[in-house]
């Protein structure tokens, strides 16, 4: 059992007691307890099982404007002790920074409202089991393919967030999660893709038979890929792919990196950055949502945000210290994201798949060819040469690169988003990139 | 060395009993303790972000019988805790029965010092040299807009307990010591990084003000990059400089010769062993036996001593890179290859330090060779598709190569290739091997170790550069 509020409580108020009993003018803890279970498979036989059981501790102890942290999994209370006394110790001694605070009384989170999070199902390991039996018969029912790898992962966490200005607050949360890998072969190539399920409820988890069947699918149908030529074409990203476009947007607006000036959306509040339209939104309510949250990691309450309006960048992600810096509130984004989307576009997937005579469509990228700091991209791709609206022949080891800057106001939304992970993206298109191959 | 048991009502003997108990019948298995300190000091925007401490404790409990591992974690080290683990572990393995094989090489060598890092350099004098890199690069040049610094520093001693009561130990250090610079020149910005570390103390690798050429050597990078165009796109011929840029090696080959991808038959190099896959000149080892370095072990985590493996020699494919358990079901050996990030995660085959051995060819020969191509001098982080055997790989610092001169440098692009086929397409191996200055970091399977790299300068005929310019 995921150990209870009370027990985390009190180790919370033993760390924040001892830290003002030594001095320590501001302190903040965070105590939590993730309890998981983990079943592979591997060609329809069991492969391993992962118990995993973990506590861990995490506290920052002030000296007026002088902050540093320790953190622990060992939560006996003479080595809370230790560290806090090691942790104090050297708050002393490290320099003074003005944006150094608690966040402001007055914006962290009163009501916690019940997202439903958390589901308490136990779902045995011989269920587990059963379920990925399921799935691997349905991924290799195709004799193409010759491997098949799956796994069921089960998760049940709480948390306790406390400070020295009074907030305590936590909660438990719970995750599913189903993932198949599967490799194909035929005489000219072997090819490998995968398809996941992850949930906060164990009955919204995808029909093993789906997800088995979907990988599958989605792996023999990249069987004898072609290298295409360097040239400039139309680009469409597959939804898995075009959620990372996202995240890499995300990463660009954190306050951190704002403040630090390595951002090349740094001073592009209420400018036009993406295409006029587009709609970003950061929702952390979303009943049972993967990235919901009540408050972000400092306490703050967190509100939904609309990020980019009719193409527009309207918000950064705020957190206390950076905030401060900026001269911005916090807006609970310490920690990052929430539950992000683009909203749909107005046209559909099939016209975005006919809109050009040829075009490249995208179901895998590798590589960490990502400049935040200039926007330059560039990373290696696998995918589809599309023509007059359908899959003609797989591709492979070519890369396709271009700007971010140039490419947001390019982008071209389908209008089938759908929210099945904390990222969701519709698919996309983007015209005038640059791929690289023979 | 940490003491494990004397802090729990855990003894060694109910340890000891527990262990064999569970492992009786199975093939392997072993507990597993940790206990690690590590700190993260961190410089950035003229002040001192970050100064975090962290201890962790805890064990792993894995049973392995035939084909299947069943693996339980905790970081409560007590008696009902790894009754619990034990626990689980039998009820996973309750139908199926294997005989433990008791046997495990035996060496005295070690590779690195007992030490603690983190005590032997002071956060005071730490705070300086952090402070000092700060001040040094900002008056340096007016374009310098943005300075991070850091220093990482680990202790990790872990001990591991056989079923029979064997127990093996290590103690390993661990430091890293980091620059990254940003510079703005006429509306462009630009970023250098540069860093270096091994198992040795802060000061070994800071010595005659060491971290002034590790500021030169960032600040030098983004210079360039300030300067650079944007990449050429398609197929041409690629130099690669000596040291770092052996990513492409771990890369292309180094996972695709891990024993779990082979044994599973799902890399392209399963049933290569004895072929031709490389040029003839190429030989590649995996190395986890030289002092101090930052992929190198005593003993790997399951207590093999780390040995030096030949992975590729003269161009044919020798081995592959083995824990216990794929070894086994393979009917090899351990080469030593065992690893795991800490005690929350199962044993992997991977990687140490993986070196391409020197030719006889001078890096001026290959340059002058080429008629249009690129010389890359540094990278960022790689990626490799195991199945497919694409790997990509991100240049930080390259130039376009015009008639045998090198030209203009040229902005970060991604190089992708076959790893199969490109060992194939090396048709020059330098005569100057360098080992990379101490900071890959490899992932696999959700878990990060830290690995060495190293190789010559390399000609490769043919390679895809990922550029915007046709």
């Amino acid at each position: 059992m995921v150990k209870d509020q009370e027990f985390l409580k009190s180790k919370a108020s033993y760390c924040l007691d001892l830290a003002k009993k030594m001095g320590a003018t501001d302190a903040s803890v965070t105590v939590g307890h993730s309890i998981s279970e983990t079943v592979n498979f591997r060609n329809k036989s069991l492969e391993a099982s992962d118990r995993s059981d973990g506590l861990a501790l995490s506290i920052e102890t002030y000296l007026g404007k002088r902050r540093s942290s320790i953190s622990s999994s060992n939560l006996l209370n003479e080595n809370i002790k230790t560290l806090i006394e090691k942790c104090f110790e050297t708050t002393k001694i490290t320099p003074e920074d003005e944006f150094n605070s608690l966040p402001d009384k007055n914006l962290l989170a009163k009501q916690i409202s019940s997202l439903n999070l958390y589901d308490e199902t136990r779902f045995e390991n011989d269920k587990k089991i059963k379920y990925l039996k399921e799935l691997e018969e349905s991924a290799s029912s195709d004799k193409q393919i010759i491997n098949t790898e799956s796994s069921f992962t089960e998760n049940k966490s709480n948390f306790i967030l406390a400070n020295s200005d009074g907030f305590c607050d936590g909660y438990k949360t719970s995750s599913f999660a189903a993932s198949c890998v599967t490799v194909a072969k035929d005489e000219n190539s072997m090819e490998r893709d995968y398809e996941f399920s992850s949930k906060r409820h164990l009955s919204d988890i995808k029909q093993a038979t789906e997800l088995g069947n979907k990988a599958a699918k989605q792996t023999i149908r990249k069987l004898s890929p072609k290298k295409i030529g360097s040239e400039k074409i139309s680009i469409i990203f597959d939804k898995r792919i075009s959620k990372g476009m996202l995240s890499a947007f995300a990463s660009a607006i954190s306050a951190s990196a704002i403040a630090r000036g390595t951002s090349f959306l740094k001073d592009k509040i209420d400018q036009q950055v993406f295409a006029n339209s587009i709609n970003v939104i950061d929702k952390p309510d979303i009943i049972k949502g993967m990235g919901s949250q009540n408050f972000d990691s400092e306490g703050v309450n967190s509100n939904t945000l609309q990020l980019i309006e009719n193409g527009i960048l309207k918000n950064y992600l705020v957190d206390t210290y950076n905030g401060k810096k900026l001269n911005l509130k916090s807006n609970g984004r310490s920690g990052g994201i929430t539950n992000l989307y683009f909203e749909k576009g107005n046209i559909s997937y099939e016209d975005i798949m006919k809109k050009n005579s040829r075009s490249l469509y995208i179901t895998e990228t590798i590589g960490h060819g990502s400049n935040l700091v200039t926007g330059d991209y560039s990373v290696g791709a696998t995918g589809f040469l599309v023509e007059d609206g359908e899959f003609k022949y797989p591709v492979n080891e070519i890369t396709i690169a271009g700007n971010f800057k140039d490419m947001f106001k390019n982008i071209i939304l389908a209008n089938d988003l759908e929210f099945e992970y904390s990222v969701n993206s519709p698919t996309m298109m983007i015209e005038g990139m640059t791929v690289a191959g023979k | 060395m940490s003491n494990f048991f004397n802090k729990s009502d855990l003894t060694r003997q109910d340890a000891d009993k527990i262990v064999s108990d569970t492992l009786n019948n199975c093939d392997d298995g072993e507990l597993y303790l940790e206990e690690s300190k590590s700190e993260s000091i961190v410089l950035d925007d003229n002040k001192i972000k970050s100064s975090n401490y962290s201890s962790d404790l805890g064990f792993g409990f894995r049973a392995i019988s035939n084909e299947v591992v069943a693996y339980s974690y905790s970081n409560e080290i007590s008696k009902d805790s790894l009754k619990n683990s034990s626990e689980n572990l039998k009820s996973t393995l309750k139908s199926i029965k294997g005989t433990y094989n008791h046997e495990i090489p035996k060496s005295n060598k070690k590779f690195y010092e007992d030490i603690n890092p983190i005590e032997q350099k002071s956060l005071d004098s730490k705070l300086e040299v952090l402070n000092k890199v700060n001040d040094f690069l900002r008056k340096k040049d007016g374009s310098v807009k943005q300075v991070t610094a850091s220093f990482a520093g680990e202790q990790k001693s872990i001990e591991i307990i056989r079923s029979g009561g064997e127990a093996l130990t290590d103690v390993r250090p661990l430091i890293r010591f980091n620059v990254s610079v940003m510079l703005e020149k006429n509306g462009r910005k630009e970023t250098g990084v540069y860093g270096i570390g091994g198992r040795q103390s802060y000061d070994d690798y800071l010595k005659n003000d060491n971290w002034k050429n590790v500021c030169e050597e960032a600040f030098r990078i983004a210079s360039v990059n300030l300067e650079s165009k944007p990449a050429p796109a398609g197929e041409m011929k690629v130099v690669l400089g000596p040291g770092w840029p052996a990513i492409l090696i771990h890369e292309a080959i180094g996972h695709g010769l891990e024993g779990d991808f082979n044994r599973k038959k799902t890399s392209a190099f399963h049933d290569l062993i004895g072929e031709k896959v490389a040029s003839e000149g190429v030989t590649i080892v995996d190395d986890g036996t030289i002092d101090n370095r930052r992929g190198s072990l005593t003993i790997d985590d399951e207590g093999t001593p780390t040995e030096r493996t030949v992975l590729i020699e003269n161009g044919i494919l020798k081995n592959f890179m083995q824990d216990r358990h794929n070894a086994r079901l393979m009917n090899t050996k351990s080469t030593g290859s065992g690893r795991r990030e800490n005690y929350r995660h199962i044993v992997l085959p991977r990687m140490r330090n993986t070196m391409m051995l020197s030719g006889n060819q001078t890096q001026d020969e290959m340059i002058k060779s080429v008629d249009k191509g690129i010389f890359a001098v540094s990278f960022g982080g790689g990626q490799v598709d195991i199945t497919s055997g694409k790997f990509v790989f991100n240049c930080t610092e390259a130039y376009e190569i015009n008639n045998g001169k090198i030209g203009s440098p040229i902005k970060g692009a991604t190089l992708i290739g076959d790893g199969p086929s490109i060992l194939k397409e090396v048709s020059m191996v330098g005569n100057d091997m360098m080992l990379d200055p101490g900071i890959g970091t490899c992932g696999k399977a959700g878990q990060g170790v830290p690995v060495g790299v190293a190789q010559p300068s390399i000609l490769i005929d043919k390679m895809t550069v990922g550029g915007t310019k046709l």
